[in-house]
C-alpha cells in the first residue's frame, strides 16, 4: 500500500488548525467558538495521530485517547459556562462580555 | 540573648499594647509607655555597664555580640552586635519613641492599640537595622521597618495621607532594591575571589573588589542611604511623609528613619568600600552642601508650619552627608552628634508643631501670629528649639556642626567655607518661623492653653537632652569614638592636601589608630 | 580670689536661670533682686578680683582656671576655661559695673513692663554671655559667648514682640551680625586647619612662630577674624543692624548697644593683637574701616530725628575711632577709649530713656524741647555725657581718650596725618550732633509734657556714670597735662605697647590745641544752628542739595536700600518661586510619565475575548516564527 506520505498529514492537521483559530477569531457566536475550539483540538489529534503512524509509534494514538476525554471535558465545561452565559447576558455574542476591560 | 531582646521587647509590648487596647485606650498608653522605659533602662545600664574600651588594633569593638546560623547553606547568620556608635542610636530611638507615645497621648484617638503597635514594630525594626551585621538581616530590617511605617502615615496621617505615604514607600522601596542588588552584588564578587559566600560584615570588609565594580556596589548603597537621609536630589518623599503624618511618625522619620541612612553610610560605605568611596567623595559632599542650601531656601519659603520643620531637617542632614563623606575623626563624630541632636531638636520641633495643630487645626503660618502672648511656655520652648536648630553654641547641634565643619575643612576647606555660609540660611528660616507664629500682635481669634504637664516634661528632657550634649559632649564623644576611629583606616587617604596644608597632617595623620600619640597633642588644647 | 573667677560668669547665668523658671511667681521686688543682684555680685567678685589682680599680679600676669573639657577630638579639645589678664580684667569690671549700674536703673524703668522677669532673664543671660565672651582663653568658648550677646541682643531688641517691627529689627540684627559671624567661623576653621589649636595664646604664640609678617595664611587669618569683628561692632559694611536695634528697651541700647556688645569687635581684634600685627595690610584696613564707619556714623547722626538713632549712629561712629585706634596698633588707647564710651554712651541712653519715660516714647527730637526745667538732673547729666562724647577738652573723659587715639593714628608707624584728619574731622561733626541733640532736646520751646519725673534708683545710677564720664579720663593724660598714664602700662602686660613717638611735644601740642578747637567749634556751631539761628539748618534743609544730603544722610548712605535690593530681594523671590520645589516636579514628572504608559498599555486589554485569543495566536506564531527562522 502506497501511504500517504507523513507531510500530506500534517499538512492537513495545520490546515485543519488554522481553520478553527479563524473560526475562533471571527465568529462572535460563543457555540460556533466552541466548535471552533473543538476543531482545533481535532487538528493536534490528527497531528498526533500521522506523526504516531509515520513513526510507527504508539504514543501518538495514546495522545489522541487523552485529547478525546479532555475535549470531551471541555465541552461540558464549556457548554455549561454557555447555557450561564445565555442566562447573564440573554445573548451568545462574546463581545457582550468585557466588563474586564481596561 | 540581650541583643535579642532589644529587638523583641517593643514587639512584644506592641502585641500587649494592641490587645489591652480592647479594654481601654488609656491601659495600652501606659503598657507601650512603661514597656518602652524598660527598654530605655535596658539601654542605659548596657551604656553603664559597657565602659567604652580604647581600641587596640585587630581587636573587635564590640561591647556585644550574637551570632547563630540562621542560612549557613548561603552564608547568612543571624548576627547582632552592638558597639558604641550603634548604642548612641538605640539610646536615641528608644528616647525618640517614648517622646511618640507621650506626644500621641491625646492627639491619636482613633485605634489607639494598633497605634501602638505600629509605633513599636517601627522601633523594633530601626533598632535592628542598628544592630544587624549580616548584610541580609540588615536588609529585612531595612524593608520591615517600612512597612509600619507606611501603615502609620497611611491611617494617622492628614488630608493627602495616601499620596504621602505611598510616595515614600516607593522612594525607600527603589533605594533598598538598589542596596539588594549591590549586597547580592558584593556576595557573588567576594564569594569568587576567596571561596567563601558570606554576607557577614566582618568578613566582608575585608573583601578586595575591582575599582570599577566597587563603584558600582558602592553607588547601589548609596542610593538607598541617599534616599533616606535624604540627599538632594531625592529628598522629595520627605516633605510630603512627614507633613501628612501624624506628629509620633513625623518624629520617628525625622528623629530616626533619617539616621538609618545616616548610620548606613558610616557604617558600610567606607568600610566595604574605601577606594570607591573616597573618589566618590567630592561629589556626596557637594550634594550635602546643596542640601543645606537647598533645604533651607525651601523651608524659608514654606507656609505650611510642618513642611518648613521638615525641609529644615534636608538641611541638617546636609551636614551629615558632608561630615561622612570628609571620613576623618572629627567630622565623623561631628556627623554623630549631629544625628543626635538633630533627632531630638526636630523631634521636638515636630511636637510643638503637633502640639499647636491640636489645638488650633491648622498649621499654615499666615493663620498665626502672636502666639507667645497666648502660649508663653510653648513659645519659649519653640525658641530655644529653633535656637538649637540654626546652631546657637552651647546646644547640642552646635557641638555636631562645628565638628563637622572643622573636619571638613580639613578636607575640602571650599565644601567646609560653603558649608558655614549655610549656617546664616539656617538663621533666617529659624527666626522666620518664631517671627511669624509666636511674636506679632495678640491673635484676638485663636485661643488655646499653654502646655500641660504632660508636654512640658516631655519637651524639658528634650531640652535638657539638647543642653547636656551642647555643654558635655564629650561621654557621647567617647561612646562613638572607639568606633570611628576603628573604621577610619578602612579609608584610604587622598593624600595630596596634606602637602599644602602643613597642619592636615596632625588632624589625621595616616597611621591615626587607637591611642597612637602623636606630635603635637601634648601641646594642643 | 582668682579661683572664685568662675563666679562671675556663673552669676549673672544663674540668675538667668532662677529668672527663666520662677519668673512667673516671683514678686517684680525679688526679680529685680535676683536680676540686678546676680550681676552686682559678679561686680564685687571682678573687682576683687581685679585688686588682687594689680595688688599682687600673678606669675606671667595672667590666670587660667579650667573648669572642664568641653570636647576632646583629636587634636581639637577647646576647654571651658577662663583666661584672666589685664586686658579682660579691664572689660569685665566695665561690663559687670556699667551691667550692674543698668540693671539697676532698669528695675524701676520697666516698673510698668507685663514681662519684668523675662527682661531681666534676658539681661542676665547677656551680662554672663558677656562675660564668657570676655574671660574665654579659646576661640571656641570665645565664639559661644559671641553668638550668646548676639542671642540676647534679638531677644532684647525684639522684646516688646507685639510690634512687628520690633520683631522685624531683631531679627535683621542677628542675622546681619550672623553674616559677619560666619567669617569668624571660618576663621576658626582655619587657624585650628593650619595650627592645631585654638587657644589663644597658642595661637598667637605659634603664629609668630609659623607665619612671616604678611604671609598669605596671617594675613588670611586675620581678615576672617575682622569680618566677624566688623559684624559685631556695626562697622562698614555690616553696620545697618544698629540703628533699628534701637527698637529695644533703652537700658538694652545702653548696655548691649553701647557699652558693651557692640564693642565685642574691638575686644576681639585686641585679645587676637598678635595675628593683626602679623598682618600690616589688614590692620591698614581695619584703620581704614574705622575712619570711613566715623564718618559715615557721624553725618548719619547729624541727620537724625530719633533721639536713640542719634545715639545709634554716635555709637557707631565712636567705635569706628576704636578701630581707627587698633588699626594703627594703639591697643591700649582702643581700650581706653572703650571704657570712657561704655560710661558716657550708658549715660546718654540713660538720660534719653528718662526723656522717654517722662513723655510717654516721644523720640523724635524736633518735637521734645525745653525739658530742662522739668528735669534738670537730667539735663545737666546729659550735658554731661554729651560733653564727653563730644571731648570737650580737659574736663571730660572722652576728650583723653580720643586725644590719645588722634595722636597716635598720626605719631604710629601705621598711622598717618590722612587717618589723623578723618578722625579730627570726625571729631568736629561729634561736636555738631551731640550739642544739636542737647539743644533740640532740652533747650528752646516745650513741645511735649512731662508726664513722669524718673525717681532715685534711676537718678543714682545715671550720677555714677556722670562721674565715671569725667574722671575716668584721668586714668591716661598727655605729657604736658601731667602725664598720668596708669592705665597704658596695666594694658602693656597683656597688650603690646607702641614705640615712643619721634614728635616734637609742641607738635604734640599744637595738634591737641587743633583737635580741641574743632571740637568746642563743633558744639558752639551746634549752639548757634539750633538755638540762635534755627531759621539757617532749615533753609539748608529746604536747599535742594541741602535736601539731598539730608535724605541720603537720614537713610545710613542707602546702604539697607542697597542690601534690600541686592540680597534680600533676590533671596525672598527664588525661595517663593521654588516654593513647590522644582526637583519635586522631576519625580512627579516620572509618575505622571509611568501613569501615561500604564493607561496606554491598559487600552489593549479590551474585555473582547476574541481579541485576547488572537493575541495569544499571534504570540504563538510569532514564537514558531522566530523558532524555524533563526
Amino acid at each position: 500500500m502506497a501511504q500517504v506520505p507523513m507531510e500530506h498529514g500534517l499538512y492537513v492537521a495545520g490546515l485543519l488548525f488554522c481553520l478553527g483559530l479563524l473560526g475562533v477569531l471571527v465568529r462572535r457566536d460563543l457555540l460556533f467558538v466552541l466548535m471552533s475550539i473543538e476543531i482545533m483540538l481535532n487538528a493536534a489529534g490528527m497531528a498526533f495521530v500521522v506523526a504516531g503512524a509515520g513513526w510507527q509509534q504508539p504514543d501518538g494514538q495514546i495522545m489522541f485517547i487523552f485529547i478525546l476525554t479532555m475535549a470531551a471535558a471541555e465541552v461540558a465545561i464549556g457548554l455549561a459556562l454557555i447555557v450561564q452565559f445565555h442566562h447573564h447576558f440573554k445573548t451568545l455574542d462574546a463581545d457582550a462580555a468585557r466588563r474586564m476591560r481596561g | 540573648m540581650i541583643l535579642v531582646w532589644m529587638i523583641a521587647l517593643p514587639l512584644l509590648v506592641g502585641i500587649v499594647a494592641w490587645i489591652a487596647a480592647r479594654k481601654s485606650d488609656g491601659l495600652s498608653r501606659w503598657i507601650a509607655l512603661a514597656g518602652l522605659l524598660v527598654e530605655f533602662a535596658i539601654v542605659l545600664r548596657l551604656w553603664v555597664d559597657h565602659p567604652i574600651r580604647m581600641l587596640t588594633p585587630g581587636h573587635s569593638s564590640w561591647l556585644v555580640e550574637l551570632k547563630l546560623a540562621w542560612i549557613p547553606q548561603l552564608g547568612i547568620s543571624f548576627h547582632l552586635a552592638l558597639d558604641g556608635l550603634s548604642l548612641l542610636l538605640v539610646a536615641l530611638a528608644v528616647f525618640l519613641a517614648i517622646a511618640c507615645v507621650l506626644c500621641s497621648w491625646t492627639e491619636i484617638q482613633e485605634r489607639v492599640g494598633f497605634f501602638h503597635f505600629i509605633l513599636l514594630a517601627t522601633l523594633a525594626g530601626i533598632i535592628g537595622i542598628f544592630l544587624a551585621m549580616d548584610l541580609i538581616l540588615f536588609f529585612v530590617f531595612w524593608e520591615a521597618m517600612l512597612v509600619p511605617m507606611y501603615v502609620m502615615i497611611a491611617i494617622w496621617g492628614h488630608e493627602n495621607k495616601y499620596y504621602a505615604a505611598l510616595k515614600f514607600f516607593l522612594f525607600t522601596q527603589a533605594g533598598g532594591l538598589l542596596m539588594l542588588a549591590a549586597i547580592l552584588g558584593l556576595y557573588f564578587v567576594h564569594g569568587k575571589a576567596t571561596g567563601t559566600y558570606t554576607f557577614d560584615y566582618e568578613q566582608l570588609m575585608a573583601a578586595s573588589i575591582p575599582a570599577r565594580t566597587a563603584m558600582w556596589l558602592m553607588l547601589g548603597f548609596f542610593a538607598a542611604f541617599a534616599v533616606k537621609l535624604p540627599a538632594v536630589p531625592f529628598h522629595t518623599w520627605l516633605p510630603d511623609a512627614h507633613t501628612e503624618a501624624p506628629t509620633a511618625g513625623s518624629v520617628i522619620l525625622a528623629g530616626l528613619l533619617l539616621k538609618t541612612g545616616g548610620y548606613g553610610l558610616i557604617r558600610f560605605l567606607w568600610p566595604l568600600f574605601p577606594g570607591a568611596t573616597a573618589a566618590f567623595a567630592p561629589v556626596a559632599m557637594t550634594l550635602g552642601v546643596i542640601g543645606i542650601f537647598y533645604g533651607a531656601l525651601l523651608a524659608f519659603a514654606q507656609t505650611d508650619l510642618k513642611r518648613l520643620v521638615a525641609y529644615s531637617s534636608i538641611s541638617h542632614m546636609g551636614f551629615v552627608l558632608l561630615g561622612v563623606f570628609a571620613w576623618n575623626e572629627l567630622a565623623m563624630q561631628g556627623a554623630v552628634v549631629q544625628m543626635l541632636c538633630h533627632g531630638v531638636s526636630t523631634g521636638a520641633l515636630f511636637i510643638i508643631v503637633g502640639q499647636l495643630h491640636e489645638r488650633i487645626h491648622t498649621r499654615q503660618l499666615p493663620r498665626m501670629r502672636g502666639f507667645w502672648e497666648t502660649a508663653p511656655r510653648m513659645g519659649a520652648i519653640a525658641l530655644f528649639f529653633a535656637l538649637a536648630s540654626l546652631g546657637l553654641p552651647g546646644l547640642g547641634n552646635f557641638v555636631g556642626e562645628f565638628l563637622v565643619l572643622f573636619g571638613a575643612y580639613a578636607a575640602a576647606p571650599g565644601m567646609a567655607i560653603a558649608a558655614a555660609i549655610g549656617i546664616i540660611f539656617a538663621t533666617v528660616y529659624s527666626l522666620w518661623l518664631m517671627y511669624r507664629a509666636f511674636f506679632g500682635p495678640r491673635n484676638d481669634v485663636v485661643q488655646f492653653a499653654d502646655l500641660d504637664l504632660r508636654e512640658s516634661i516631655l519637651l524639658a528632657a528634650m531640652i535638657a537632652v539638647i543642653v547636656w550634649v551642647g555643654l558635655f559632649p564629650q561621654r557621647a564623644l567617647d561612646t562613638a569614638g572607639p568606633t570611628l576611629r576603628a573604621l577610619e583606616p578602612h579609608a584610604v587617604r587622598s593624600t595630596g592636601a596634606t602637602a599644602e596644608h602643613p597642619g592636615l597632617a596632625e588632624v589625621s595623620p595616616p597611621d591615626w589608630m587607637g591611642m597612637v600619640k602623636f606630635p603635637g597633642q601634648d601641646r594642643a588644647r | 580670689m582668682f579661683e572664685l573667677l568662675w563666679l562671675i560668669p556663673a552669676l549673672p547665668l544663674a540668675g538667668f536661670i532662677v529668672l527663666a523658671l520662677l519668673g512667673g511667681v516671683l514678686a517684680k521686688r525679688a526679680v529685680a533682686l535676683v536680676g540686678a543682684g546676680s550681676v552686682g555680685a559678679a561686680a564685687i567678685v571682678s573687682m576683687g578680683a581685679a585688686v588682687e589682680f594689680i595688688s599682687a599680679p600673678p606669675p606671667a600676669n595672667s590666670v587660667t582656671q579650667v573648669l572642664w573639657a568641653w570636647m576632646e577630638v583629636g587634636l581639637l579639645r577647646p576647654h571651658v576655661a577662663l583666661y584672666l589678664d589685664a586686658l579682660s580684667v579691664t572689660i569685665v569690671l566695665v561690663v559687670t559695673v556699667v551691667g550692674f549700674l543698668i540693671l539697676l536703673y532698669s528695675a524701676e524703668f520697666m516698673g510698668d513692663d507685663e514681662s519684668y522677669a523675662r527682661f531681666f532673664a534676658y539681661m542676665d543671660l547677656f551680662v554672663g554671655s558677656m562675660l564668657i565672651l570676655v574671660l574665654a582663653d579659646n576661640l571656641l568658648f570665645l565664639y559661644l559667648g559671641w553668638e550668646g550677646v548676639g542671642l540676647c541682643s534679638y531677644l532684647l531688641i525684639g522684646f516688646w514682640y507685639k510690634e512687628r517691627e520690633n520683631s522685624r529689627a531683631a531679627m535683621k540684627a542677628f542675622i546681619v551680625t550672623r553674616v559677619g559671624d560666619v567669617g569668624l567661623a571660618v576663621g576658626l576653621f582655619f587657624i585650628f586647619s593650619s595650627l592645631g589649636t585654638l587657644h589663644i595664646q597658642d595661637v598667637m604664640h605659634r603664629a609668630a612662630q609659623e607665619w612671616a609678617v604678611g604671609s598669605t595664611a596671617a594675613m588670611l587669618a586675620a581678615a576672617l577674624l575682622l569680618c566677624g569683628a566688623v559684624g559685631k561692632s556695626a562697622q562698614v559694611p555690616l553696620q545697618t543692624w544698629l540703628p533699628d536695634a534701637m527698637a529695644g528697651p533703652t537700658p538694652v541700647s545702653a548696655l548691649i548697644h553701647a557699652a558693651t556688645m557692640v564693642t565685642a569687635g574691638v575686644y576681639l581684634i585686641a585679645r587676637t593683637n598678635g595675628l593683626f600685627s602679623l598682618a600690616p595690610a589688614v590692620q591698614s584696613v581695619v584703620a581704614l574701616i574705622g575712619v570711613a564707619t566715623l564718618l559715615l556714623g557721624g553725618l548719619s547722626a547729624l541727620a537724625q530725628r530719633d533721639i536713640k538713632r542719634v545715639l545709634a549712629y554716635s555709637t557707631m561712629s565712636q567705635i569706628g575711632y576704636m578701630f581707627l585706634a587698633l588699626g594703627v596698633g594703639a591697643w591700649s588707647a582702643a581700650i581706653f577709649h572703650f571704657a570712657t564710651h561704655a560710661f558716657f554712651k550708658a549715660l546718654l541712653f540713660l538720660g534719653a530713656g528718662s526723656v522717654l519715660l517722662a513723655t510717654d516714647e516721644q523720640r523724635d527730637m524736633t518735637k521734645l524741647g525745653g525739658l530742662r526745667a522739668d528735669m534738670p538732673y537730667t539735663f545737666w547729666t546729659f550735658v554731661v555725657g554729651a560733653s564727653s562724647l563730644a571731648a570737650l577738652p580737659l574736663v571730660t573723659a572722652g576728650f583723653y581718650s580720643k586725644d590719645m587715639m588722634l595722636w597716635n593714628a598720626w605719631t604710629s608707624p601705621m598711622g598717618s596725618p590722612w587717618l589723623w584728619l578723618g578722625g579730627a574731622l570726625g571729631a568736629l561733626i561729634t561736636g555738631l550732633y551731640a550739642f544739636r541733640m542737647v539743644f533740640l532736646t532740652f533747650l528752646g520751646e516745650r513741645k511735649t509734657a512731662v508726664i513722669r519725673r524718673p525717681g532715685l534708683v534711676m537718678y543714682v545710677p545715671m550720677g555714677i556714670l556722670a562721674a565715671l564720664s569725667i574722671f575716668s579720663g584721668f586714668l591716661e593724660t598727655p605729657g604736658w597735662l601731667g602725664g598720668m598714664d596708669y592705665l597704658s602700662p596695666f594694658l602693656g602686660t597683656a597688650l603690646p605697647g607702641l614705640p615712643h613717638p619721634s614728635m616734637q611735644p609742641a607738635m604734640e601740642f599744637f595738634l591737641q590745641g587743633l583737635t580741641s578747637l574743632l571740637c568746642v567749634s563743633g558744639v558752639l556751631a551746634a549752639y548757634f544752628l539750633f538755638v540762635s539761628r534755627p531759621d539757617v539748618p532749615e533753609r539748608i534743609a529746604a536747599s535742594k542739595s541741602g535736601a539731598w544730603f539730608r535724605e541720603f544722610w537720614f537713610f545710613g548712605w542707602g546702604f539697607d536700600r542697597a542690601y534690600e535690593l541686592i540680597v534680600v530681594k533676590p533671596f525672598v523671590w527664588i525661595a517663593l518661586v521654588n516654593r513647590d520645589d522644582v526637583v519635586d516636579s522631576v519625580f512627579t514628572e516620572l509618575a505622571r510619565v509611568n501613569e501615561a504608559l500604564y493607561s496606554d498599555l491598559s487600552e489593549t486589554q479590551t474585555g473582547k475575548l476574541r481579541n485576547y485569543a488572537f493575541g495569544m495566536a499571534a504570540g504563538a506564531a510569532l514564537a514558531i516564527g522566530i523558532m524555524v527562522l533563526l
